[in-house]
């Protein structure tokens, strides 16, 4: 004979359970901490947003990883001081001091000069450097993954990179990115 | 407004987006469960950045006021049960 419990199971009590249920499902799925970015440009100003978010994700206890393709790279290159560039050109939405016709901020120089003034501008206003959250990221344990096919192409080997970075193919980051509610391509 | 007695302090004024609240998640493993950190950051955009990272972390957050220009919030560390 069946054993019946003392409480009466009302339909609200039994949508409170599965309420309950769908809760603690929730909070136990890992793909709601992991976070897959991946960097594809290589310019000063597209070398902030992965950088910045990826930590940010980092410092709520996120597992973090960045898939850095083409000319993502740049990022994570032990060069990247000097190769993250911005340029004006063809770049109507970056502000500028002064309005400038294209054919003007293509003249040598012009490029070294807005990354001039994008770099000293942040630094004014105390956003953290590209260097200073390269570190903040390896401190956070962010995975940072280069792509071993842009850089087979590219002509770049394993110790043209930052300490830290790992090597990778689309396969290897796709297997992450699914596991990942969080995914971002940019 | 009742007085909390902070623990520790965390100064993250003139500190923008992401350092704020990247300095906060590693303040806070300092701290044991129920211990209070207190933050003072200036970049505006903590004031949306703290909540939903106390709510990201399961970290409560008390109160946030601001003071001078200067955003001041409480934090109390929650540990995890796992």
């Amino acid at each position: 004979m069946l054993e019946t419990h003392e409480t009466k199971l009302t339909e609200e009590s039994v949508r409170a359970l599965i309420r309950e249920e769908i809760q603690r499902a929730f909070k136990k799925d890992s793909a709601t901490k992991r976070a897959c970015l991946i960097s594809s440009k290589g310019t000063l100003d597209w070398a902030y947003p992965p950088l910045i978010l990826a930590t940010a994700a980092a410092a709520t206890g996120m597992d973090v990883s960045i898939f850095f393709t083409f000319y993502g790279l740049n990022v994570i290159h032990k060069d990247f001081e000097r190769k993250l560039k911005v340029s004006p050109v063809g770049n109507p939405g970056m502000p500028m001091p002064v309005p400038m016709p294209d054919i003007v901020s293509s003249l040598p120089g012009m490029t070294a000069m807005a990354t001039g003034m994008m770099k000293s501008k942040f630094a004014k206003k105390h956003v953290a450097s590209i260097r200073e959250l390269l570190d903040v990221a390896r401190e956070s344990d962010v995975k940072l993954i280069a792509c071993q096919m842009t850089m087979d192409v590219f002509g770049y080997s394993q110790d043209d990179f930052i300490e830290g970075v790992e090597f990778g193919g689309a396969a290897a980051f796709l297997s992450e990115a699914r596991k990942s509610h969080l995914t971002l391509f940019i | 407004m009742a007085d909390i007695k902070e623990d520790v302090v965390l100064d993250a004024r003139n500190l923008l987006c992401p350092m704020p609240v990247v300095k906060a998640g590693k303040q806070i493993r300092s701290l044991t469960d129920g211990q209070i950190l207190k933050i003072l950051a200036t970049d505006r955009g903590s004031i949306a950045d703290f909540p939903a990272w106390a709510d990201d972390t399961g970290n409560e957050l008390l109160e946030w006021h601001e003071e001078d220009g200067t955003f001041v919030f409480y934090v109390r560390k929650v540990e995890e049960e796992d």
